[in-house]
């Protein structure tokens, strides 16, 4: 396709200037979401609700050691098996590997093979009713010979991934150093949560192939999947999204296994399967948030310089691979947080535990390793005397400046801005100082919350603290994994004269449905509700990627506004006349149109996978959270009452949409900090129920208010940066930081459990308030666990 | 994979016994627990079932002498509603409206709470506290349990296989203060990890405490009546003296244990420390 000048000018372009930044505002018409009625009206059909005449009903024997060997399987003589289909290793087709970046994934576990966790699949059944299922399933014994677990990352000799990132000379800037604090930071399994379980429907087509539609992200992520496993070419293999109940990046990876195991069965049965988890199955066997241990040593001078950094981050991988090299990835380049430092050394390993494989989830290891950095800030601000705002003023990135990997920021640095907006609305000054007067007045009168005794309670059963976090999420995927993908994303005009859209971007809530049309529409000219989205069906969407990275927006988006440009012009150009006068009468001469518009790498980006050297991110996101709350101090328990969050988004497409990530991405950092925890004993998850692994409610949620800051990215048409992400990032240290100024306490392990902050409580002796006036550092704390 | 036991709705109560009689079959009210078990996951589900909905003779809130009389069938929302229950039975309606959230309120029954008899059950500890008689019926006819004898062991109750849970029956006591505070594992939809209903009468004669009652929920395998810390309690008056004594014994005196929701000693520690509140904010030091 020859490249078309451009005759007629497209409509307002958006002009970007390196460095400026843009109020967030509300710009034109707002479009609804488009599949909002429906969901809202329960018209919209999830996977579990389409109806697919004779299919059989499928479940998966999963094992109940957490690393054994797997050396039998009974099938009860007793049992009539003529109307079940039984599925092992020994019945698949293609490779016995779940394909992701290491072939070590067996999509079940052969006889005699080892078990590696808890959950794991070892074979399947198909009935044609359920009854017959649960009879089936009781009819089946697993034998195993138990092998040695190893559940602690820092003991396990099995690292899935390792980088080191260095910059200046960290010795010698710890040696000049006014203060050196050191600190170790822990964080737990997250579960998503969406609020549609895992769910695939195979069918058998008559080709040998296959078609599968379900709950998913990536539709070729499952493809590439049931090409491997099933021997399958690319026609043959066919994936179809359903209405998807949320993703979070929990159906990134995980529906290729669902995937898999519905063909496997429909392959064996010669009919349609449905592979639908119920919650306790998809809590107890599917990905969850990596857990970590980060540690940081940083030198400070007596004004508040950040001038070293050591951290080390330490990822629980579980049993495979599934995404943690790239999850790591993302946690190395964002441990040091938004800050200039010179003299910076970080080192992060993931490793092997006998515990179900960790994945993909909102913010991809940079909250973990964001909480632990801001947290450290947090407490050398204490240290030093100096206001959590005023030390994030003297270290934030500002444009021009140079990041560990040597990646000089050259535009789009909204770190000052959002920090700014989101303190000023927030009052976090004013408030922090009334928190600081009350400290000495409780102080004063000795009924602070721990007054003698563990058993008994002080005068005011009630604590009030402000925390302030910032964070940077980095745009789209790591290094060069946008250049390696080489997206597609296509706009059609058919010789019938509809204009629609071509992408594997899926919709899973956050709207992607919505904007993407409501981008071509703007350059086409045209209203939004005349531009199509075709169906995420392989047979007929060219693959623009996974809908992950919060990259749909800023990349799938760019790709479309250049296609609809070339479009626009091409049309102008053979008919003179505005492209929304004359597109149907050029589809109606010229028959259909498709442009397929290619990823092309961002001018001036170059990032080198085996050093760690260079662009990590063509742009950074930022993001400002002030939290309040209010700590029982009798039990512990904490109400985060209120959120300030400003998001540095680049440029905002629909505002409504983008605030409800900003608020979705907020309460979830909430349940993050304060309740959502995964409790294990011998690798298996115990809380695997919505009874026992609870996030916020409605009554749990804070009242937030979102800033949106738009400083633009040049390398997108429309300027914007990712977002989905982005606020996951920066909830969890604002509050553990406001439980902090209210008790005294800091938390260093996630979540700020009651349970934890009653024990925090007990050693803390008194509220200590921040001293604000100190002239003098205080002597360094003790460091962490 | 939810299953779907066969289920008869009786119009009367004679009926319904008379069903109850014939074999075993599990009666289902609100559902609200009971519904979780027709997954089949937590163990076998019922294989009949007996639907009390539609038994009127099951609710009703009135006064009967020198009682208040609570049908089986009362649900949350009405508990929340009752003037008679916020006058006379304040802890309760405090402790229905933690339970759930608006759907599970206007569906979950006081009795379904009682039968279910799981050691967090919220209300429990109330029915404890203020002295509550549980009315049980069958086709034999009916017997009064007092809420002492009612939950004998884990997940068990004093009820015989065809026996229902009727009416729970509250003695009106002049001056009675009651308390309830329930610790959580959030604000909607929680489990209790601590559970606590406190019932005193406050005297003229330098506000010493008679008749204290003190029963807690999720912090042994039945909901229990903490009799050491109301010894400690009876006759004295709420000062911070008695309060500390209090919180120690009762301290001393529970041995919960640690679960999925919550460890042992913040289970012990946090009944001793909202105890000690209760008593401060009513001793007002």
């Amino acid at each position: 396709m020859a490249e078309v000048t451009t005759r007629t000018a497209p409509p307002a372009p958006v002009l970007v200037e390196p460095g400026t930044i843009l109020p967030g505002r509300a710009r034109g018409a707002v479009p609804l979401r488009r599949e909002g009625p429906s969901k809202l009206t329960g018209a919209a059909r999830y996977t579990d609700d389409l109806v697919v005449p004779g299919a059989w009903y499928g479940a998966t024997i999963r094992s109940t050691d957490a690393r054994a060997r797997f050396s039998a399987l009974d099938l009860d003589p007793a049992f009539d098996w003529s109307s079940v289909v039984v599925v092992t290793a020994a019945d698949i087709p293609g490779e016995n590997i779940v394909s992701s970046i290491k072939a070590d994934q067996p999509i079940l576990v052969p006889l005699g093979g080892e078990i590696q966790h808890h959950a794991e699949p070892l074979a399947l059944l198909a009935a044609p009713d359920r009854a017959t299922l649960r009879a089936a399933r009781k009819a089946v014994r697993v034998r195993t010979e138990p092998l040695p677990p190893v559940f602690d990352p820092l003991e396990s000799d099995h690292v899935f991934a390792a980088y080191e990132i260095a910059a200046g000379d960290p010795s010698a800037a710890f040696a000049a150093a006014d203060l050196v604090l050191e600190g170790e930071y822990r964080v737990g399994h997250q579960e998503q949560l969406y609020i549609e379980n895992q769910a695939m429907i195979a069918v058998p087509e008559d080709d040998g192939g296959v078609t599968v539609t379900g709950s998913l992200q990536c539709p070729y992520y499952v493809h590439s999947a049931l090409k491997l496993g099933l021997g399958l070419d690319d026609r043959e293999a066919r994936v179809v999204q359903a209405e998807t109940g949320g993703g979070f990046g929990g159906k990134e990876e995980y529906p290729s296994v669902v995937a898999l195991h519905a063909s496997l069965l429909a392959g064996k049965a010669k009919r349609p399967v449905r592979m639908i988890y119920d919650r306790h199955e998809d809590i107890a066997a599917t990905t969850k948030r990596h857990p970590a241990i980060v540690r940081h040593r940083t030198g400070v001078t007596h004004d508040g310089r950040l001038i070293a950094q050591e951290i080390e981050v330490v990822m629980d991988g579980g049993a495979y691979c599934t995404l943690t090299p790239v999850v790591l990835s993302r946690g190395a380049l964002h441990a040091g947080g938004p800050y200039r430092c010179p003299n910076v050394r970080i080192r992060a390993r993931a490793t092997r535990t006998n515990t179900p494989p960790n994945g993909a989830f909102r913010g991809f290891g940079a909250p973990q390793v964001e909480f632990a950095a801001e947290t450290h800030l947090n407490r050398i601000a204490e240290a030093l005397g100096l206001s959590p705002l005023e030390i994030r003023r003297r270290n934030i990135y500002q444009l021009g400046d140079t990041t560990p990997t040597g990646q000089v920021l050259r535009e789009s640095v909204a770190a000052g801005e959002v920090l700014e907006r989101a303190a000023e609305a927030s009052e976090f000054e004013r408030l922090r100082v009334q928190r600081v007067a009350a400290g000495q007045d409780r102080s004063g009168t000795g009924t602070g919350a721990a007054s003698g005794s563990a058993l008994l309670t002080g005068r005011e059963r009630f604590a009030s603290g402000v925390g302030l976090a910032l964070a940077w999420h980095g745009a789209g995927f790591t290094g060069t994994g946008e250049v390696k993908l080489a997206s597609v994303a296509a706009l059609e005009l058919t010789g019938e004269g509809a204009i629609r859209i071509l992408t594997a971007s899926t919709e899973m809530g956050q709207g992607s449905k919505t904007i993407l049309p409501q981008l071509v529409a703007e350059v086409l000219g045209v209203p939004a509700e005349w531009v199509e989205a075709a169906a995420q069906d392989t047979a007929v969407v060219p693959d623009s990627g996974p809908t992950v990275a919060s990259r749909t927006s800023m990349v799938v988006g760019g790709l479309l506004i250049k296609a609809a440009q070339r479009l626009r012009a091409e049309v102008e150009s053979a008919t003179g006349g505005s492209f929304a006068a004359t597109y149907r009468d050029f589809a109606h001469s010229h028959g259909p149109r498709r442009i397929d518009q290619r990823f092309e790498p961002y001018p001036d980006t170059a990032f080198d996978d085996e050093t760690y050297r260079g662009d990590a991110y063509p742009a950074f996101s930022w993001a400002a959270c002030v939290a309040r709350v209010d700590v029982d101090l009798d039990t512990g328990e904490v109400l985060v009452r209120d959120v300030v969050a400003a998001d540095d988004v680049g440029r905002v497409i629909h505002p409504v949409l983008a605030e409800g990530q900003v608020e979705g991405g907020t309460l979830q950092a909430v349940g993050y900090a304060t309740i959502e925890e995964i409790k294990l004993r011998d690798g298996r998850y115990l809380n695997d129920r919505l009874a026992t692994y609870v996030i916020p409610t409605a009554l749990d949620a804070p009242r937030i208010t979102t800033i949106l800051v738009e400083a633009p990215f040049s390398g997108a048409p429309h300027g914007a940066k990712g977002l989905g992400e982005l606020p996951m990032d920066v909830g969890a240290p604002a509050v553990v930081a406001a439980i902090a100024d209210a008790t005294g306490a800091w938390i260093t392990d996630l979540p700020a459990s009651p349970e934890r902050i009653l024990a925090a409580l007990a050693d803390a002796p008194a509220v200590a308030p921040p001293r604000a006036g100190a002239s003098e550092p205080a002597p360094p704390p003790e460091p962490g666990r | 994979m939810p299953v779907e036991p066969p289920i008869t709705s009786p119009r009367t109560l004679a009926d319904a016994y008379a069903q109850l009689a014939e074999g075993p079959v599990t009666p289902i009210a609100g559902g609200t627990d009971l519904m979780v078990s027709l997954t089949g996951e937590l163990g076998e589900p019922p294989e009949r079932m007996l639907d009390l909905w539609h038994l009127d003779e099951l609710r009703g809130i009135a006064l009967d002498g020198d009682s208040l009389v609570l049908g089986a069938l009362t649900t949350y929302t009405d508990l929340r509603r009752s003037s008679l229950c916020r006058e006379h039975v304040p802890a309760l309606v405090e402790a229905a409206a933690t339970i759930g959230a608006a759907q599970i309120q206007n569906r979950g029954t006081i009795g379904g709470n009682a039968v279910n008899a799981s050691p967090a059950g919220d209300t429990l500890p109330v029915l404890l506290a203020l002295d509550a008689t549980l009315v049980c019926g069958s086709v034999r006819g009916e017997r009064d349990v007092p809420a002492t004898a009612f939950w004998p062991g884990y997940r068990r109750t004093a009820l015989a296989p065809d026996e229902l849970l009727v009416r729970i029956r509250f003695p009106l006591v002049a001056g009675r203060a009651s308390r309830f505070r329930k610790v959580g594992t959030r604000r909607a939809q929680s489990i209790s990890k601590v559970v606590m209903a406190l019932a005193y009468c406050a005297g003229t004669d330098g506000g010493l405490w008679t008749d204290v009652r003190l029963a807690l929920g999720s912090v042994a395998p039945t909901p229990i009546r903490a009799s050491a810390t109301e010894a400690v309690l009876e006759g004295r008056p709420p000062i911070p003296a008695i309060a500390e004594l209090a919180a120690e014994t009762l301290a001393a005196e529970l041995h919960p244990i640690d679960d999925v929701r919550s460890t042992a000693e913040y289970r012990r520690v946090v009944s001793a420390r909202v105890l000690h509140r209760l008593i401060r904010e009513a001793g007002g030091w």
